[in-house]
């Protein structure tokens, strides 16, 4: 774990800590495993984020993708039977087409990111809408998948399983990114491409498999939303989650500039924002307030971890020349 | 402009600490009015540091500022202005989106009317005579994206003189300068020290500091170890003091002869300049020098061959079996390595760890079951430190805690940490010093003494004829000739460069 990590943890508690003192409500076994649901759903896509921010980049279309990815998943589950296994797989299939699509612009046609990813973000969003003629999509009455909802919705011992699927998405992850050669190379390629380039890594493949990360993700996190909502509005289902990614990667540690980033991190940003979520509910703060304090909070958290690198300098640079000027 | 009268700074005893390093020890220095006084050393004696806190960038530990007999603990950037120190750095600050006379004028435009709109007259009439004092043979008005780098040079010192300019500081001015651009460098210098204006020199290149400089102070480890005045200025006395003994010859003659081509091009031609074709062997075991101007393809070509850039042509045969090669990844499997000319932008990843660098362009060698493990690169990057007599405390710090000697090092530990037949080092010594040259050429030669290709394309005079075992030279994307070393001498370099056809010997 980095001191990064460590730092974000504290505050995490710190503030649930705040929250708890003021309305004991935090900790009751309904709402840690209310939050906990949203931890998980948020921190499936936020870590493909990540990945995609440590390349350099940045993916707009999150939200969008959820969007339509859940508009097709609950039509082909609901109104066309299509098994559900089939459906996810298909769901996750698209999921890497667009990751692909991304990713290829990037790199083959050497289009900036957030350029394409902005154009993702309209189009995937526009076609939901197209797709539906704007109407709401959702199972038919009645209908029950239990399998399906054991996986997404269902719950062990009070644990939503969307939860433990994001704890699982995030081991591999983590693996991925700090145990395995491309792992290395993703930092490599963030950090500075053209030295990557000239010690022979594939920065394009690279690159590209980030955004596939990404995307694929983002299905399956479309998945556990619709059915998490179980139906989809497509107009307003998903609106602003690629920015609750890209804040839950930048609290905790990967920089815009690429190259830095962990796992633990991403996860720990994720928890924090939702926390704070919840502490504009349980605070009574008016929700409209909610994404002042989000802000406000981010703002600080980055605030302060710049000052404590810079303190940490200082520090070691006195400790030197304590040393120099000893005979 | 007003009555400028010359510069009189001194340091006393200056000292700078850093996190882990003292990078200046009780260092002092003088320079008067009409003073070119080269500062020497070795990468990582304090140089920059000093000329950094004369600009006001970063202030000493200890020590003492003295200017015009007023004394300072140290300055800040505006007080470093206006006492008339500028900077013409080794990579240049100019703005290629604009031209000449908003660059001399830029944060101090002119304005006029009320809304203070830019006075492009004004400016361009203020700009006129500073281009002249430098002698350059650019207009206010050029856009500096068509300037050559020599004559961006000579717009930074215009831009100095423009402020006021008491003392020029020029970090390695001539690192990427041609000969004759280098000589009209030189002129200026002598012109601004006939102005009154000091000029502290910063170069690697001693034969220029030798034909310029009144004086030459030399730092080592963050000391001053010395001072040579005029007379004593010679490059062996430069040497010996700043690696602080004396070299041995450059060139080590081959273990045994060469004779097998362990890379061959035939024909090769890159998209940007079709017309152009170049063929040339390198044999194992030998040492080939590429000469030529700045421009004159060589980069491009070993770039091509290395499968970064844009092949058009040609075929590759290494140990005569022929090798495609598309991209730097096909390259290193055929065992082709190459050494970037910039090492800090294509060579390392400046912030990763020495031992990510090392083992990078092989990882998966270090994985079992697509992990990695850190055990072995460590293993591995310790026993190439040893190696190659690296300066690292712990292969696990980042690599811009070393100097740009040990950088190079680095790049270097990361290929032979595999298995080479032919390494292409492309200007292997740019901005390293005496000391860690000298290691660089004797790991070259053992590398050729092993078998290996080595290409080494240079445009430091004395590297390529004392280094090399045989020279191409090129001009314009081709090659127009080759040289044997009973051969070699500067002027037969210089004509094949330029393009003139030597007569047989």
């Amino acid at each position: 774990m980095q001191k990064k990590d460590i730092g974000l943890g504290i505050l995490i508690i710190v503030v649930g800590a705040i929250v708890y003192m003021h309305n004991p409500l935090f900790l009751s076994p309904i709402n840690l495993g209310n939050t906990a649901n949203l931890i998980g759903l948020f921190g499936l896509f936020a870590i493909g984020q990540g990945f995609v921010i440590m390349t350099g980049g940045i993916d707009l279309s999150v939200g969008s993708v959820i969007a339509l990815l859940g508009v097709l998943f609950v039509d082909m589950v609901g109104k066309f039977g299509v098994p559900w296994p089939l459906a996810v797989a298909i769901i996750i299939g698209l999921g890497v087409l667009i990751g692909l699509a991304h990713g290829i612009l990037i790199t083959r046609f050497r289009l900036q990111p957030f350029v394409v990813t902005l154009c993702g973000l309209l189009i995937y969003r526009g076609i939901a809408r197209g797709y539906t003629a704007e109407s709401t999509a959702g199972f038919p009455f009645g209908s029950s998948y239990p399998q399906l909802e054991w996986l997404t919705i269902g719950r062990s011992f009070g644990v939503p399983h969307s939860f433990l699927a994001m704890l699982i998405v995030a081991a591999v992850m983590w693996v991925v990114l700090h145990h395995t050669v491309f792992g290395r190379h993703l930092c490599a390629v963030g950090k500075n491409e053209e030295a990557a380039r000239f010690s022979g890594i594939n920065t394009r493949f690279v690159t590209v498999m980030a955004y596939v990360i990404c995307a694929v993700l983002a299905s399956i996190a479309a998945i556990y939303f619709a059915m998490f909502t179980k139906s989809v509005q497509p107009s307003s289902h998903g609106n602003f989650y690629e920015l609750y990614a890209i804040a839950a990667a930048v609290l905790g540690g990967c920089s815009l500039r690429g190259g830095e980033g962990s796992v633990i991190g991403i996860v720990l940003g994720a928890v924090l924002l939702q926390e704070l979520q919840n502490l504009v509910n349980l605070l009574g703060i008016p929700s409209s307030l909610n994404f002042a304090v989000m802000g406000a909070v981010i703002l600080l958290g980055v605030l302060a971890d710049q000052q404590f690198a810079a303190y940490r300098t200082r520090k070691s640079t006195e400790r030197a020349l304590g040393l120099l000027q000893k005979p | 402009m007003s009555a400028v009268h010359g510069i009189d700074l001194r340091l006393e005893g200056v000292t700078k600490v850093y996190p882990g390093v003292v990078a200046l020890n009780d260092v002092s220095l003088q320079i008067k009015a009409g003073e070119v006084v080269g500062l020497l050393g070795e990468n990582g004696a304090g140089k920059s540091t000093l000329m950094k806190i004369l600009g006001g960038l970063i202030a000493p530990t200890s020590g003492k500022i003295i200017l015009d007999g007023q004394q300072y603990d140290a300055f800040d950037v505006k007080q470093s202005q206006q006492a008339g120190i500028a900077f013409v750095h080794q990579e240049l600050n100019v703005f290629d989106n604009m031209d000449v006379s908003a660059n001399i004028f830029l944060g101090r435009e002119m304005v006029r009317g009320p809304l203070r709109l830019i006075d492009r007259n004004a400016m361009n009439k203020m700009a006129q005579p500073l281009i002249e004092r430098v002698g350059a043979p650019f207009k206010p008005e050029t856009s500096v994206s068509t300037l050559s780098l020599a004559e961006r040079q000579l717009l930074e010192i215009a831009k100095a003189l423009s402020m006021n300019a008491r003392l020029v500081i020029m970090d390695e001015p001539t690192s990427s300068l041609t000969i004759s651009e280098t000589n009209m460098l030189l002129k200026v210098i002598s012109d601004l020290k006939a102005q009154g204006i000091a000029v502290v020199y910063i170069s690697h290149r001693l034969s220029e500091v030798e034909e310029c400089v009144d004086r030459a102070v030399v730092l080592r480890d963050g000391q001053n170890v010395g001072v040579l005045d005029r007379e004593a200025v010679t490059h062996d006395a430069m040497i010996r003091m700043m690696i602080g003994r004396d070299l041995k010859a450059l060139y080590t003659p081959p273990s045994v002869h060469a004779t097998k081509p362990v890379l061959s091009v035939k024909n090769f031609s890159i998209k940007r300049k079709p017309d152009r074709v170049a063929s040339f062997d390198l044999m194992a075991g030998e040492i080939l020098g590429v000469a030529g101007l700045i421009g004159a393809g060589r980069t491009d070509l070993a770039e091509a061959i290395f499968g970064v850039g844009d092949k058009l042509g040609g075929e590759i045969l290494i140990n005569g079996i022929k090798t495609e090669i598309n991209s730097p990844a096909g390259a290193i499997a055929a065992g082709l390595y190459l050494v970037p000319e910039d090492r800090k932008r294509a060579g390392l990843i400046l912030e990763f760890p020495i031992l990510e660098n090392i083992t990078m362009a092989n990882l998966s060698a270090y994985a079992s079951h697509g992990l990695v493990s850190q055990k072995r690169q460590i293993a591995v990057a310790e026993s190439q430190c040893g190696a190659l007599a690296i300066k690292a405390h712990d292969v696990r710090r980042s690599a811009n805690e070393m100097s740009g000697g040990n950088q190079q090092k680095v790049v270097l530990a990361k290929w032979l940490s595999m298995d080479p037949k032919v390494i292409i080092f492309d200007e292997p010594t740019r901005g390293i010093d005496v000391g860690a040259k000298a290691e660089i050429y004797g790991l070259m030669r053992s590398l050729a003494d092993r078998g290996v290709g080595v290409m080494m394309i240079s445009s430091d005079m004395e590297e390529v004829i004392g280094v090399s075992d045989r020279i191409v030279v090129m001009k314009d994307g081709l090659i127009t000739g080759e040289l044997p070393r009973f051969r070699f001498s500067e002027s037969n370099v210089l004509s094949l460069a330029v393009g003139k056809v030597l007569e047989e010997a």
